[in-house]
């Protein structure tokens, strides 16, 4: 049986895991990214690759010593530089002297038959196309649950009267989903997590600021590479709405009021005409939309050096000015620490709190100015 | 009066600057370029561009910026693709957006979009589109059009010639002048510079590299003195083509010197920051490990580049490769 390793991203890993078995491969679970696999990733791969490259570089590696064969990823036809990741893993790992492979998926619509032939590379059992599906399709179900469920916390976090305690549950019902197999338990576990984690104490009366996150799609996904921004966030008494999930975001893509819909691609038309590669684009659509649904602020998370997050960079400026809408942009690196970031973000949190409330009854600043 | 259109003299300045200035001198247009790179644009870039920016793009808005008041139009065209293989680096593509969202009171830019992938005749409709802008007759666009192309293979042919692209652009657009004299090659080692144009060629921000190394006693050649044609054909050993043109150019040249075996050593020169070429600068070293015999560097340069440092490693590099022709 193959040993088969993937990148991980957020709680996706549980997903992944299970498709694997399902085909038929033995899985070498990826470990979360901690300090030891940065330090892999900074000693291998180039000075100035973005943080993703470098987490994953680490990732492989800390793989390649559980004995991991076969890594599969994701590729990309640019002009981000994630889609030359794969082909320079696999340079430097075969540099490094580890007898890996590297699968990368291309979008199968530009490449149909290697997509297949990979599928087939992956699938040792050769079982039939159909059940092959029938297997991805439950594993979608399964990122949907996870997604799903990841949402709520984003809501039920700030108003938890009890500091903690929805992270505690997740925790718990991560555990039910990862543990589902058949399309039903999937199912059970889902609506049963979205019950326990509405559960969670909370205070209906207690305002909250509204914030998006946007940004690079690896560092939102992944709470190791971006310090657990949402948690942190959360425990400011911050509601959070990530503009992206791997189970793709098009409900939540569109604002529509009475007259007007504008998806983020329009949003971004007016500031940057053409996909510029990565996520660049979307980060100036999501924040244009955020504005308009009246959200308090908007936070950027880039890699260090990501190219199209700089382009974006640029132009929030002027989105920020001409919509009203305070931006504050993290560039991540392994140099990025927790402190230095949660000052930053308490100080944000104090601005948009300011911003919001200051017209307010008096009673309220004065038992703001009181605190 | 004529209308003056200024185009930054960096990034796509080395590539496309003789095709632009025809064009454009024979709508009857004042061409203003913004010269040779000095402290000032630089300090000016640094200061109003994202802090993350890669140098070339902070120089970029220095050139910019030193435009701003003495023009009417600003030419930065949105170059996507010109070969139907390889695109640019997404600040490229995001480049006029960069500039109008980035810097208050801009004059108007001309950022039409030249992507040969649309049709057949994209490229001719961009710079069709351009003249109607100014409002030139289709029969005076077609004519601009046409010895824009010549002076573009005129300007492709001196370099082929091995000359490099500041003189050549001398050449192109003065005909008459005769006391340009093209490099004469003297030097007992050959040398390839490789890296992006605005880069190597811009002698403000390499820290006059190419010059030191002719002092050197080193000939040196770059990126456009390399047959196009075999460039394309060479392969690169990888699964999947460098999406991006000029990173693209510069890891075939690297094969193809590494190859054949015509130069001494290679310098890769990369600008600090630059996104493509952390992916290609180790690929190259990757491959430089399988030719062990041809010396290979990678040089960063980036907004506080000391003069001394960048000679005492280029002597350095030297006299080992030297030393190892000696022996």
């Amino acid at each position: 049986m193959p040993r088969v390793t993937f990148p991980h991203m957020g709680e996706s890993y549980r997903t992944f895991k299970m498709l694997m078995n399902d085909l038929g491969n033995e899985v070498v679970l990826p470990p979360r990214p901690s300090k030891r696999t940065l330090d892999h990733g900074v000693r291998h791969a180039p000075e100035f690759a973005c943080f993703p490259f470098k987490i994953l570089m680490g990732t492989y590696v800390e793989t390649c010593l559980l004995g991991a064969e076969i890594i599969v990823t994701s590729g990309g036809v640019g002009p981000c530089r994630a889609g030359q990741y794969g082909q320079l893993h696999k340079k430097i790992l075969l540099d490094l002297g580890y007898p890996v492979d590297i699968i990368v998926f291309e979008p199968p619509r530009l490449h149909p038959i290697d997509f297949l032939r990979n599928i087939q590379r992956l699938n040792p059992n050769r079982m039939s196309y159909r059940a092959v599906w029938d297997c991805i399709k439950r594993a979608w179900q399964k990122l949907i649950a996870l997604d799903e469920t990841e949402k709520i916390t984003h809501v039920v976090r700030p108003r938890e009267i009890v500091t903690g305690s929805t992270t505690r549950i997740y925790r718990k019902v991560l555990e039910w989903i990862d543990r589902s197999h058949s399309a039903k338990e999937i199912e059970e576990a889902h609506s049963s997590a979205v019950e326990a984690i509405k559960s969670v104490e909370q205070d209906p009366e207690r305002k909250v600021l509204k914030v998006g996150l946007v940004g690079e799609i690896y560092v939102l996904l992944e709470p190791a590479s971006n310090l657990e921004i949402e948690e942190t966030l959360g425990n400011l008494g911050v509601e959070v709405e990530r503009s992206m999930f791997l189970t793709g975001w098009t409900r939540e893509n569109t604002f529509s009021e009475t007259h007007e819909t504008i998806s983020v691609k329009d949003a971004a038309m007016p500031y940057i005409p053409l996909c510029i590669g990565g996520h660049g684009m979307e980060s100036v659509g999501h924040t244009v939309v955020y504005a308009k649904r009246g959200f308090d602020g908007v936070i950027q998370l880039a890699p260090f050096t990501c190219i199209p997050e700089i382009v974006a960079r640029t132009i929030l400026t002027s989105v920020s000015k001409e919509h009203g809408i305070p931006v504050l942009t993290f560039f991540l690196d392994e140099q990025t620490g927790k402190a230095g970031m949660s000052t930053r973000l308490e100080a944000f949190v104090d601005l948009m709190k300011r911003k919001k409330w200051q017209d307010e009854l008096p009673e309220h600043n004065a038992v703001k100015k009181g605190q | 009066m004529t209308a003056r259109v200024g185009i930054p003299s960096s990034l796509l300045y080395y590539m496309h600057y003789p095709m632009w200035h025809t064009f454009l001198t024979e709508l009857n247009l004042d061409v203003v370029p913004s010269g040779q790179t000095n402290k000032n644009f630089l300090d000016q870039g640094v200061k109003e561009a994202l802090a993350d920016a890669c140098v070339p793009v902070k120089l970029f808005f220095g050139h910019t910026l030193t435009l701003r008041d003495k023009v009417d139009y600003l030419f930065i065209p949105r170059v996507v693709c010109l070969n139907q293989k390889t695109i640019y680096c997404p600040k490229f593509l995001g480049l006029p957006d960069m500039i109008r969202y980035g810097l208050p009171d801009m004059p108007p830019i001309i950022d039409i979009q030249m992507d040969v992938r649309e049709g057949r005749m994209a490229l001719f409709r961009a710079y069709n589109q351009i003249g109607s802008s100014f409002g030139a007759g289709s029969l005076q666009i077609a004519r601009a059009y046409l010895k824009a192309l010549y002076s573009a293979a005129r300007y492709n042919a001196l370099m082929q010639k091995g000359w490099h692209p500041p003189e050549a652009i001398k050449a192109v657009l003065n005909p008459n002048s005769k006391d340009i004299a093209p490099t004469a090659r003297k030097g007992d080692l050959n040398f390839a510079v490789l890296g992006y144009p605005y880069v190597v060629h811009d002698d403000y921000i390499s820290v006059g590299l190419i010059g030191k190394l002719k002092k050197l006693g080193v000939n040196v050649i770059t990126l456009e003195n390399l047959p196009p044609a075999t460039l394309a054909r060479q392969n690169c050993d990888l699964d999947k083509i460098m999406f991006w043109t000029y990173s693209d150019l510069v890891l075939r040249a690297s094969h193809y010197l590494f190859k054949s075996g015509q130069v001494d050593g290679i310098i890769h020169l990369t600008a600090f920051g630059c996104g493509p070429d952390s992916m290609v600068d180790k690929l190259m070293e990757l491959t430089a490990k399988e030719y062990s015999n041809i010396p290979y560097m990678s040089l960063t340069i980036d907004e506080h580049s000391g003069d001394a440092g960048v000679s005492t490693r280029l002597e350095a590099f030297t006299d080992m490769v030297k030393r190892k022709k000696e022996v």
